[in-house]
């Protein structure tokens, strides 16, 4: 049962995301979206290297720390990798929605209709 | 042989470049000779690689100097640059591409205000599209698939008026979800098989079995990479996307970067690191299909020139997804070849919708009409991809066309060689439209001073226009040898085709 | 009460600012000079950097910050940053490698300045990261501020 909390957890999220991004109709609510699902992604590669007891790949001179109790630091890099384009991505989202509220006076994307057919 | 030290540098000097022109943006006339010094250096070296790459010659790059420890603990640490004949074949159309651009945006983007900021985003779209062809490892690819998408997603939005704001918009949340659905697939890859390395990868898969997972991969994939190919279930982006931008970027997104972050990932995963298993190809060739055919239908009742073309790259994408799903020795060929035209015509449509737009102000086909005589460049190019992207012999799109449909022939897929034949029937259709409605007929009145578009615009325009025309020499003994072959060797050698 | 009054949150709030703002910047200085020893490194102290720029402007208002860092300082220590980070990875090329370690490589553990090139990448990416980032803050402040003026 336990083994299988992350992948529940981070699927629900996951969908909460796509929810909100598919059914909202204000724009900050649907950036909202793309962030939540973002962090239901990271959050399934952390778990996903989770081991229990383990410690940081990172030797010390005062205590003595096993190769076999480190966890796998690769993901957590990787992990930092994706945040950093989640940023970048949601900070160009806001900028965005900022230009878009110059324009229209309204968040609402319904009353966005510039582009159809 | 060449030096392994050039592989860095399709990402290093694209990179330097849109850095550069962030620091001298002050100086006049930098950030065009930055943007078009950085892409013809990377285009210079594709070429080089092209000349000097041994038959069958795959070049294994370790970043960070980090071959010696693999020797020691038996396994790949690190980020590899692999390349091969796929890779400078696809490397050799992006560089072209973008090098060509550049030039032809020194003159038109003096429309716009803060020209340095067009060509840094246009540079770091280069290199993020150059990352994705040379590494060969599966989380670096995400990383510069992401660069290339966040530097077009800015690209788009560059006009900032209603329409680039929303395009954008659109274009930004869906290709978030498609990074997401990536990084979801090399999640499980990695969770499954312990490595990030496409080579190690194939060898685990190959030799384990564990089915179920693997297709939750593949439709993660297919999803995903999907969306940034545009192919039809998940093309809603492209039609706004592509007309919103700039021309010179509507011909890079719709010339090279769909190709590059959609088609190329598409099937460099799935040939070389799953072996393009049977149910993936039944998938890839109703896809095709199904893009194909919508695609040319919806495009048949636009009036705006750039969004018709937009939904011509779906129709056209359909055709190489078509060509690689029917993974024969010819089908491959078909659609590399048709990679390749669709890179050149393509980008040649969208620069001439850029010129009729600088030369009278709008991109309704219903407000131009009789301009032959007055922009003959621009209408003889025009024509000549018109008639390359129909598929009329003896252009070069005829010949891609036609390998695509023989290779379903060859395998007695009489449905889709017919799909193909009426969809190239109805491009005709569409662009005989075109044609009509811009450059014949009479000429309206405001639209009598009308002047051809300034002469670097027009060189890029015949360049091209004259590898419409004679594309099909690629396909001659000598010339297949170096460049298309090596492609085709490297994707049907996975099949043992 | 002096001219910088004007402008910004309370006193009391300025008060808190001034006294740990330096504070914040020398941790962000820290965990950048140690990104090679400990957890952290050039993204999470650029980060912190560019927080304490964020701090004074949210504290004191934008024509204070802007005497500090400007927005158009900001573009320019970005791309110096990153100019500095390919520059580095360049050299390596000479060396052995794309990347290559070429001052120290094998590195001593637990030591300082032990790691080659890695602390020079890390203050590279910390000078991208925190002018990047406080560039951002900046341009969507500025453009909220574009759009209070219109209505």
């Amino acid at each position: 049962m336990n083994a299988y909390m992350p992948y529940v957890l981070c699927t629900v999220l996951f969908c909460i995301g796509i929810y909100a991004i598919l059914s909202k109709k204000n724009i900050i609510k649907i950036i909202l979206g793309v962030v939540i699902a973002e962090y239901a992604v990271n959050l399934f590669l952390v778990l996903v290297a989770y081991k229990a007891g383990g410690r940081a790949a990172i030797f010390s001179e005062t205590e003595v720390i096993y190769p076999e109790s480190m966890v796998d630091p690769l993901p957590h890099a990787l992990v930092l990798t994706s945040i950093v384009i989640g940023l970048a991505t949601t900070a160009f989202l806001i900028a965005l929605a900022i230009r878009l509220y110059g324009k229209y006076g309204t968040f609402d994307v319904t009353r966005m209709r510039e582009l159809r057919g | 042989m060449i030096s392994e030290n050039i592989i860095p540098l399709f990402v290093a000097i694209p990179l330097a470049g849109a850095f550069l022109t962030v620091l001298f943006k002050r100086i006049k006339g930098i950030p065009d000779t930055l943007g078009v010094m950085a892409s013809a250096g990377a285009f210079a070296l594709s070429i080089l690689f092209v000349l000097k790459m041994e038959i069958g010659q795959r070049i294994i790059y370790n970043v960070g100097n980090w071959g010696g420890f693999q020797e020691v603990l038996g396994k790949i640490v690190g980020i590899q640059l692999v390349v091969d004949g796929l890779t400078t074949f696809m490397l050799v159309t992006v560089n072209l591409i973008a090098f060509l651009v550049a030039v032809y945006s020194i003159s038109y983007m003096t429309r716009y205000t803060e020209k340095w900021q067009f060509y840094s985003l246009f540079l770091l779209m280069l290199a993020g599209m150059n990352g994705v062809l040379i590494t060969g490892d599966m989380f670096n690819l995400f990383v510069f698939v992401e660069i290339a998408s966040l530097a077009s997603y800015a690209l788009v939005a560059f006009g900032t008026e209603k329409r680039e704001l929303e395009a954008s918009f659109k274009y930004a949340v869906m290709g978030g979800i498609a990074s997401l659905l990536i990084l979801l697939g090399v999640i499980f890859l990695y969770s499954n098989t312990g490595t990030l390395n496409m080579g190690n990868m194939a060898k685990i898969l190959d030799s384990s079995e564990e089915p179920v997972l693997i297709y939750l991969v593949f439709g993660l994939f297919l999803a995903g990479f999907g969306l940034k190919a545009a192919i039809i279930p998940f093309h809603a982006w492209l039609p706004d996307a592509h007309p919103s931008a700039p021309a010179p970027i509507s011909a890079m997104l719709s010339g090279v970067l769909i190709k590059a972050l959609g088609v190329y990932t598409l099937v460099r995963v799935f040939y070389c690191v799953f072996g393009f298993p049977e149910q993936v190809s039944s998938i890839f060739m109703t896809l095709g299909a199904l893009s194909m055919i919508i695609a040319v239908l919806l495009a048949l009742k636009q009036w705006d020139m750039k969004r018709l073309l937009a939904y011509h790259s779906i129709s056209q994408i359909g055709y190489i997804i078509l060509g690689f799903g029917i993974g024969s020795h010819l089908g491959i060929m078909g659609g590399l070849l048709h990679l390749f035209n669709h890179s050149v015509f393509k980008s040649l449509l969208f620069l001439n919708a850029g010129s009729l737009e600088y030369a009278t102000g709008t991109r309704n086909l219903k407000e131009m009409g009789g301009l032959t005589k007055q922009m003959p460049v621009t209408s003889w190019t025009t024509l000549s991809a018109s008639m390359s992207i129909s598929g009329v012999p003896p252009f070069a799109g005829f010949w891609s066309k036609l390998i695509i449909i023989l290779a379903c022939i060859e395998r007695g897929l009489w449905f889709y060689a017919i799909i193909a034949v009426l969809a190239s029937i109805l491009t005709l259709a569409s662009f005989m439209k075109v044609t009509r409605y811009a450059f014949l007929g009479d000429i309206r009145k405001k639209l009598r001073n009308v002047v051809e578009v300034p002469v670097p615009m027009r060189i890029v325009m015949i360049i091209l226009a004259i590898m419409c025309i004679f594309g099909g020499v690629l396909l001659l003994p000598g010339v297949r040898q170096g460049f298309l072959d090596q492609a085709v060797e490297v994707l049907s050698g996975v099949r043992g085709v | 009460m002096s001219k910088e009054h004007e402008h910004g949150m309370t006193v009391i709030v300025k008060t808190v600012t001034r006294l740990t703002v330096g504070l914040i910047f020398l941790y962000g200085i820290y965990i950048i000079l140690h990104g090679h020893l400990t957890p952290g490194g050039g993204f999470a102290g650029g980060v912190i950097i560019a927080l304490s720029f964020m701090n004074l402007d949210l504290a004191f208002g934008g024509s204070v910050s802007a005497k500090v860092f400007s927005k158009g300082s900001t573009g320019v220590v970005e791309a110096l940053g990153a100019v500095m980070f390919l520059a580095l990875a360049l050299i390596g090329l000479r060396y052995g490698g794309f990347f290559d370690n070429f001052l120290h490589p094998d590195g001593d553990p637990g030591q300082l300045v032990s790691a080659g090139i890695i602390p020079l990448e890390n203050i590279a990416i910390s000078l991208k990261v925190g002018a990047g980032l406080f560039g951002i803050f900046l341009t969507l402040i500025v453009l909220q501020k574009f759009e209070s003026e219109k209505k």
